[in-house]
């Protein structure tokens, strides 16, 4: 079984300041790391590997200093990790993401065939949770987002259920296939001291546009179909009403007062 | 590009009922259907699915297509993607929307790689641009700490996903005439290697969170397990949904699927009660548009006092009781 976990190095969420007057995120100090939601795609590769036998590859886009999540993956227990390293892929939105990524792992594939692909959900710096069905889509390979839980898999196929308005959906997919994943699946292990030192000697394998084959007009902030126009710090405005009264029970009474007067309720 | 015309919503079919996002939609798609002078569209997909088209026409839509076929009786994601795009490669579409639900999320995205263009997530504002006509969205990122307005140049049609609750529903007008046209399954191209084999209902409250109008969450204040129950008790009362920040969750008070914030759910009911949440950044960040926020907490000086529209000082377990009093 090869297991491809995407990863991402995102800015710590609760780390994040926003430059009020310009909008921009303040880079300088803000600490980095593995986008939350990751930890489960790679941890459930792991324990899949784990089950089942065979290897756990980790994939990251970005810049030179992302090789540090490629680290971390490993200490977390990942076999082999490569990143897509190129200005080409700067500013890319998560059409040419997902194209990107699906590109590096088609190469991946040639290297060692890949049975399965796990993202997280969304990351936590764009929240979009685009890049699991999109790289299901380029790669024309059957997905399952939002899953929840693997509820049997042999070399065959899988089981999963995945989250749905009002309840769960049971699917089985053949592999090889890509998987999106919410934090009920698991709970990521703390790493290993033996996979701390593996990850200060690991070769990170830094590949370009060229080297994993992909079409430069579609990637990177010149070539993505969408574009950001304006960013902006969200008013907030609420001006906290304390509700008055002189024990807990008195406030409680003239907060339904006050809500039926609003007609919140 | 001048051939793409009309704007699109995807009307989400849910285990044999319409979901609320779809008169969302309407809500937005009729607003910028109008600043362009262009139809408004639905597109239904399912089994049995064409009974909604009447309901949809009253509530806004000009024109509906529909793809019923009973292999389509359940969502899998290549085969709605498939329809999906063979529907744009038909009848070009302008603009296109669908709800940000998890169903909505996973084939907005799937559908933007097939087609070809690009798809902005989860906004919560979309406007039409006067000067160029192109569709401008605006959405939360970063957990909600700042808002990106985004646009699509080159690529039509433009595809955004729009967070549920964001607009209010159509209303209905009664005998409204509009036009139903079937597009055709086809069995050979339409197909998944995907089995879906049971829905599982979420028993207990039958209410989903991101269609609750009323929320009623419960933090580490809360204490205990048993806890939650009185929240239900308030939130029946008041017609609304029970959900949790981030530590009931850890705690195993409460199941995952209750969580509300950035590693959870977001949510936008018209009223959201926090009662013993703290107000930590990451859960602000999937609950601070509600319309409104009442705060119950004993420390005055807990963060969420300050951005709560009503911040009610005190034990929820005296409020609480207080409040169902009050409501008898």
């Amino acid at each position: 079984m090869h297991i491809v976990a995407c990863v991402k190095q995102t800015p710590k969420s609760d780390n994040v300041k926003i430059d009020p007057a310009t909008g921009c995120l303040i880079r300088s100090g803000a600490q980095s790391a593995m986008n939350p939601f990751d930890e489960y795609a790679l941890e459930e590769a792991v324990t899949l590997k784990e089950q089942l036998g065979g290897t756990v590859s980790v994939i990251t886009m970005g810049p030179p200093q992302a090789e540090a999540v490629l680290r971390d993956s490993i200490a977390r227990g990942a076999d082999r990790v490569y990143q897509l390293g190129d200005r080409a892929f700067a500013g890319s939105d998560t059409w040419s993401t997902s194209y990107a990524l699906s590109k590096g792992i088609e190469k991946i594939n040639s290297i060692l065939p890949v049975d399965l692909i796990i993202c997280g959900k969304q990351t936590n710096d764009s929240d979009t949770g685009h890049i699991g069905p999109q790289i299901s889509a380029w790669l024309k390979w059957p997905n399952a987002a939002f899953v929840k839980k693997v509820i049997s898999c042999d070399e065959h196929q899988m089981t999963v259920e995945r989250l749905t308005e009002g309840g769960s959906e049971q699917v089985q997919l053949p592999y090889p296939c890509v998987l999106s994943v919410v934090k009920d699946i698991n709970r990521p292990r703390v790493r290993s001291v033996k996979g701390r030192l593996a990850a200060k000697r690991a070769e990170i394998t830094v590949w370009t546009a060229d080297d994993v084959g992909a079409d430069k007009e579609k990637l990177g902030i010149a070539h993505c179909p969408t574009r950001v126009v304006k960013s902006f710090v969200p008013k907030r405005e609420v001006i906290a009403s304390v509700v008055e009264g002189n024990t807990a029970k008195e406030r409680g009474v003239k907060l339904i007062e006050l809500l039926r007067e609003n007609n919140y309720i | 590009m001048n051939e793409y015309k009309n704007v699109w919503i995807y009307a989400q079919v849910q285990q044999g009922k319409l979901s609320p996002t779809a008169y969302e939609l309407l809500t937005a798609g009729r607003k910028l259907a109008d600043a362009l002078g262009e139809k408004l569209v639905a597109v239904l997909v399912g089994y049995e699915v064409s009974r909604f088209a009447q309901d949809l026409i009253e509530h806004g839509a000009d024109l509906v297509y529909v793809c019923e076929d009973r292999a389509l009786e359940n969502y899998l994601d290549d085969v709605y993607a498939k329809v999906l795009t063979d529907l744009v490669h038909t009848y070009k579409p302008n603009k296109f929307l669908l709800p940000a639900t998890n169903q909505g999320r996973a084939l907005s995205a799937k559908t933007a790689v097939f087609v070809g263009t690009g798809l902005t997530a989860d906004a919560t504002e979309v406007t039409i641009h006067t000067e160029d006509g192109q569709l401008y969205a605006t959405r939360p990122t970063f957990g909600g700490n700042l808002m990106a307005t985004i646009t699509c140049a080159h690529t039509r049609p433009e595809m955004c996903s729009l967070r549920p609750m964001s607009y209010e529903k159509a209303p209905r007008m009664e005998g409204r005439k509009g036009e139903i046209i079937s597009f055709p399954y086809q069995a050979d191209k339409h197909t998944s290697l995907v089995k879906f084999l049971a829905f599982i209902k979420t028993e207990e409250d039958g209410l989903d969170l991101a269609e609750a109008e009323v929320i009623v969450a419960g933090g580490r204040g809360v204490g205990k397990p048993e806890g939650f129950a009185l929240l239900k008790k308030l939130a029946d009362r008041l017609g609304g949904a029970v959900a949790a920040s981030r530590a009931p969750v850890d705690s195993g008070w409460i199941d995952y699927r209750y969580q509300i914030g950035l590693t959870g759910r977001t949510v936008k009911p018209k009223l959201y009660i926090a009662c013993g949440i703290s107000g930590q950044i990451q859960h602000m960040a999937g609950m601070s548009g509600s319309d409104v926020i009442v705060a119950i907490n004993k420390d005055p000086n807990a963060p969420i006092m300050k951005v709560a529209h009503y911040a009610v000082e005190g034990d929820l377990y005296e409020v609480i009781p207080s409040m169902l009093e009050t409501l008898k």
